[in-house]
Parts: C-alpha cells; structure tokens; sequence
C-alpha cells in the first residue's frame, strides 16, 4: 500500500469577523493543496473567508471541545438549500 | 448572422461540453478531496452553461431556452472547441484538458468583462472568479503531476502530446469571431496567444513537461465544420432524456 | 441504516457491577450526555463498535455516489444536472467528514478503503439496487435520504463528539437531498403518462429495500442494547421504521402513487400503520454479496482506487520534492 496523504485540520474565518474556528479535517499532500482542498470541501468556495490549515500531527491536544461546525453554502448554488424546493403543506415535515 | 448569438453559443458549448465531461469523474476520482474538487469545476462550468446558453436564446430570439439549446441541437450545431469534447482518459489527461482550457478561458474571460455588450460583460466578471480558482487548481496539479514520480510525469506529458494540437483551435479567427471583434463584443482571438504561451510555457517548465513543437492544429469545432466522434457520442447519453419523451417537463 | 448490523463486542451490557470504576466512570459521563472526546478514555469495545458503525457509515456514503451517479450524465436539464452533482458531491463529503471522525479513533482512511475495498467492511445494502429510469433519482432522494435522515438526526446526539459533530453537518446538507428527491417525484407524478410509470416503477422498486434500509427487528439483540447503552444508536430499529412509513405513506398519496404492499393500513389503536415486512431473506442475500449491483459497486471503487493509485503518489512526491529543496535553500 502506498503512503497516506497526510491529515490537515481546518480552521476558517467567516465573514463577520469571527474568529477561525475548527470545521473538520482532510488530507492533502502538502499545505497548498491542504488550502484548496479546505476551500473545494468545506466552504464550497464561497469567497470572502479566511482558511488556516495546520498538520494534524502538529497540533497539541488536551481535548478538543468545538461544537458546531460553520458552513456557508456558496451563494450561486441555491439548490443546495432545501428551501429552494417548493414542497406543499400537506406532505409534512421534509 | 446574428454575431451575438453565435459568439453565446461558442463560449456556452466550451462549458457545457466540458463541464459534462468533468462530471463524469463524480464518484470514481483517484481520492475524496479530488472527487469533490471536480465536482465543483463541473459545477461551475454548468452554472456559466445556463447563462451563456441563455444569452445565445435571447439573443436569437426565437423563444427557446437554454436547455432546448443544450439538449435538442445536434452535433453539428455545437461550437466547442474540440478540446473540451475530448474524453477523460486517466486523470492526467483530464487535468491537462482542464487546464490548457482553464489558461485560456481567464485570458478570455479576462478580456470580456470590458465587452461592449453589457450581458458578456457581466456574466465574465462572474465566471472569471470561478475561472480564477480552476486555474490555480488545474495548474498546481499538473505542476504536481509532472514534476511527481517517473509514472505521472510520463502519464501527463503523454496527455500534453495528444492534447496540445487542440489547443491552436482557440486563436484562429472565422468570420464570427471577427464580426464579434469590430463589434466590441469580443478581443480579436489572435491577440490571446501570446499571453497565454507565456502562461502554459511558465507552467510546463515547472512541471518538467516539454512541450511538443509542432504548431499544427486541429480545428472545426468552434465553426461545427468538423467535431471529433466522441462528441455524438457525448450527446446520445446527455439528451436521451429529452429525445425520447419529447415535450415533457422535468 | 447507513451502517447496518453492526456488532458490538463483548457479551451483552454490564450491569454497575460488573463494571471497572474506568467503566463506571466512562458510563456515568454517557448518562450525564457528556461527550466522549478523542483523548477520554473508553472501553475498547466502544472504539472498536465505533470504528465499524462510523466506517460502514462512510463507505456506504462512498458507494452511494454509485447508483445516483449513474444518471449524472443522463439527467434531463441543465439545472437538473447540477442538482444532482451537487448532491452526489455532498455524499462524497460526508464519506470525508465520516472518515475523518473515524480517524480520531485511530484508524487510517487508507486502512478503512482497503478494508471496504476487499470486503471486510459492509456498506448499507440500499446500495446495491440499481438506478433504472430518472424517477430512480427521485426515489432515492425521498426514501433512501428520507430513512437515512430519520437515523442521522437522534444521532447527532450521539456520544461520541467526532461522530456526533459530523453527524450535524450533514445533516445541515442532507434537507436538500431529500426536498430535491420529492420535487423530481413531483414533477414526474404531474407529468405525462410514461413519466407517472417511471415514478411508480421506481416506488415498486424502491420501497421494500428503504426499510430494509433500518436492519431486521433487533429488539431482542445483544448488540443493540449495548450500542442503545452507549449511545452509539439511538433508537431500535423497528421504532425508526415505523416512523419511516408513518412519514411517507401520506408523501406517496400526495403523488397519487400506490405503495406496493396490499396490508398497509392504518392501524388507529397503535397510533401508527400496520405494513408487511420485507423479504429478509432477499437482505441476507445482498449482504453477502448476492444484490444485483453488490459486484459492480465494489469493481467501481476498487478501479477508482487502483487508477488513482499513480495520482496520489505523483502528487505526495512532489511536496516531498518542494519540501526538500525548500529545506536546502534554507
């Protein structure tokens, strides 16, 4: 078996000024690719935002605490919000 | 000759075309992290088909809609470049695709977001952001490849021998293109080449790719002259719903 | 569900004391919903349960891109089109997000592909049922995404922080799959007579492998009970699919489609509706490897990760290379 890209995790700033927070983890060959990857799989590009990425391996951990994960669909794909689909009243809660 | 809507429907099937291939990759690329990465390329590349093709509609202005035009032309009324209708192959050859086209969309888009014609204008300046960002990726990843283990190196130069005489394609101006050019509507695609063999010249070399020398080109997409025989077969999948139950709504 | 009939190990729950004041301790923060972070300590069944709830979980994301992908290229509008990719894409994230909440547990991506690759590891079985006419597509969103979301959502409560905090992204993401899904129902049940065929073929195809979907009855199971005490599951399986059907069987009347099952009725003294069972013996068949795409599904992935074998050595090559003569212009 081949080596294993290894494991970032992601920090990223919204656009309130906010500061970065923990959204998730990826792998990625290296730090560039780390950040577009953070860009493609966790903001799905919106613009605007601020990424970090650190090596997994290099973060220091008593116990990591973050609860909810921020996530800011791109604005052009109005699809990917469920109220873009129209669904009657009377077929209930969806 | 309506210019306008001839010169909508060039720029719309690059990307629809295109955009159709990269999708095909969904669910089977080499890691997650890409998968989802060319999934929104082909995202993208959809999202700049409805408004291109939409503006081809308009300015035609025979009532139909984008998707008529996507989904009920036949191929000798598609005007892609050829390069975008080529297959996938491996995944070098699809990043090659995607970024000997990428190069060449932001120059052109680039120019385009000073179209006389207000509707080119605004959709460029939406697509160069999105373009913008292909470029950076597709050029990283080719860089990546080329300059990786003896295999992707030997991998992506093949992709760039077959691909490279599609390229002259995209600089040779028909009688559209320069009716689009007086009007303002577009740059006069000659004057293109030069910045990006700087760009692709730059690119290759940092990926230790040579680039092949002949300057032949491959042409007839663009005009519909002459399309490969993969985009027929491209299209039996794409429309087969529309064909085969005509006038239903979806 | 997305991770069906997934063992727990050891015998059956420990009473109080049976337990070890580790065990104890680790069972009072449970109870307490407190959440069990990476570095906590925990019972060596409870990480290993995890690993393979947590990892059928994503795979079975993984493999679900299969049957929905095979109508990207077909789909009949541009926006149509995009709807689709965007949510075949989401699948391919939450199979990431999954992975990654796995690998807190100490296990590899590449160690989990390898296992899913050569059959250790199980996907949901919903997988293995092909995608045949575009109403397919419609399906698969309104049932299959439906009674994923019935299990995912209590699971956000679950202990185990990684999990639990994955299982809340995508459930933010996974509300537009099945809205998505009813739409294309929608449109298909409104529209001309082959497109309504379509739409009811799809039901007949669809409806007993959804709540096969759940897992057979396991109230009397060992492994459950375990799971429900560390609550690594939330509810029994019988209890999710009642409110599966409960849920659906007005969506279906609302589109005028006929749910293929002569003994649903509605059943006022339970509250709920009585409907038949699914064949079970046809589940144990595709979870051995006998569904009619369990072959294809497991040859695509191994393909995807065989050819992209050269793209994922390329490219880590290559940082390497950048990484060292960076060190040497230093």
């Amino acid at each position: 078996m081949s080596k294993e890209w290894p494991l970032w995790e992601v920090f990223i700033r919204g656009q309130h000024g906010l500061s970065h927070r923990h959204v998730g983890s990826l792998h990625a060959p290296d730090a560039e690719m780390a950040i577009k990857n953070a860009r493609d799989v966790y903001t799905r590009r919106n613009e605007g935002q601020s990424i970090w990425v650190v090596e997994a391996r290099h973060i220091t951990a008593s116990s990591p605490s973050e609860k909810g994960p921020l996530y800011e669909p791109s604005e052009s794909k109005v699809y990917r919000h469920p109220t873009f689909f129209d669904i009657p009243d009377d077929v209930g809660a969806m | 000759m309506n210019t306008l809507h001839e010169f909508a429907l060039r720029m719309g099937d690059n990307v629809l075309v295109l955009g159709h291939r990269v999708s095909e990759w969904c669910g089977h690329a080499p890691v997650l992290e890409e998968d989802i990465a060319l999934a929104n390329s082909a995202l993208d590349l959809i999202g700049q088909t409805q408004l291109w093709l939409g503006l081809a509609a308009d300015a035609e202005g025979s009532g139909k809609s984008a998707d008529d035009l996507a989904f009920l032309r036949d191929a000798w009324d598609f005007r892609n470049a050829l390069l975008c209708e080529l297959p996938n192959g491996d995944f070098g050859q699809t990043l090659m695709r995607q970024y000997l086209f990428d190069a060449w969309h932001l120059i052109m888009l680039g120019k385009l977001t000073s179209s006389s014609e207000e509707r080119v204008a605004e959709i460029a300046d939406k697509a160069i952001k999105e373009v913008s960002y292909h470029v950076e990726r597709s050029r990283d990843t080719v860089i990546g490849l080329g300059d990786g283990t003896e295999e992707s190196h030997a991998r992506v130069q093949a992709a760039l021998d077959y691909l490279y005489p599609y390229v002259g394609e995209f600089f040779v101006s028909d009688k559209v293109d320069e009716a689009a050019a007086r009007a303002g509507i577009a740059p006069r695609l000659e004057d293109l080449r030069g910045a990006y063999d700087l760009a692709v010249a730059e690119t290759m070399s940092e990926a230790t790719l040579k680039l092949p020398e002949s300057e032949f080109a491959h042409k007839g997409g663009r005009t519909g002259s002459m399309h490969t025989e993969h985009l027929g077969h491209m299209l039996t999948q794409m429309q087969w719903l529309q064909r085969a139950y005509p006038g239903a709504t979806w | 569900m997305y991770a069906q009939m997934v063992k727990s190990t050891g015998k059956g729950v420990k009473s109080r004391d049976e337990m070890s004041p580790e065990e104890a301790a680790f069972q009072d923060r449970i109870d307490a919903d407190i959440k069990i972070e990476p570095k906590d300590w925990m019972p060596d069944g409870y990480r290993k349960t995890l690993i393979r709830q947590i990892g059928q979980h994503a795979h079975s994301e993984i493999v679900g891109q299969l049957p929905e992908g095979n109508w990207i290229t077909r789909a009949p509008t541009l926006e149509r089109k995009a709807i689709l990719l965007a949510k075949v894409q989401d699948e391919a994230g939450h199979g990431l997000y999954l992975y990654c909440a796995a690998e807190t547990l100490g296990v590899s991506r590449d160690d989990l592909t390898e296992q899913l690759l050569d059959g250790r590891m199980k996907y949901s079985s919903i997988f293995n049922y092909p995608t045949l006419n575009w109403a397919d597509i419609g399906a698969v969103g309104w049932l299959v995404d439906g009674a994923a979301i019935m299990n995912q959502v209590p699971l956000q409560r679950t202990s185990y922080g990684p999990y639990s905090r994955a299982m809340i992204r995508i459930c933010k993401e996974e509300s537009f799959h099945q809205r998505q899904g009813y739409d294309i129902m929608m449109k298909m049940a409104q529209g001309t007579e082959a497109q309504r065929r379509m739409a009811q073929d799809a039901l007949n195809r669809f409806w007993y492998p959804s709540l096969m979907m759940f897992g057979p009855s396991d109230k009397d199971s060992v492994h459950s009970a375990q799971s429900l005490a560390w609550k690594i599951k939330i509810d029994t399986n019988d209890e999710l699919r009642q409110k599966f059907v409960d849920q659906t069987v007005p969506q279906a009347e609302y589109l005028g489609l006929t749910i293929p099952d002569d003994n649903l009725a509605w059943n006022e003294e339970k509250g709920g509706h009585d409907f038949s069972e699914p064949d079970w013996s046809e589940f144990f068949d595709v979870v051995k490897g006998n569904g009619p795409c369990n072959k294809d599904r497991l040859d695509a992935r191994n393909k995807a990760w065989e050819d992209g074998a050269w793209v994922r050595e390329g490219l880590l090559a290559h940082a390497e290379k950048r990484a060292a003569r960076k060190t040497a212009a230093e």
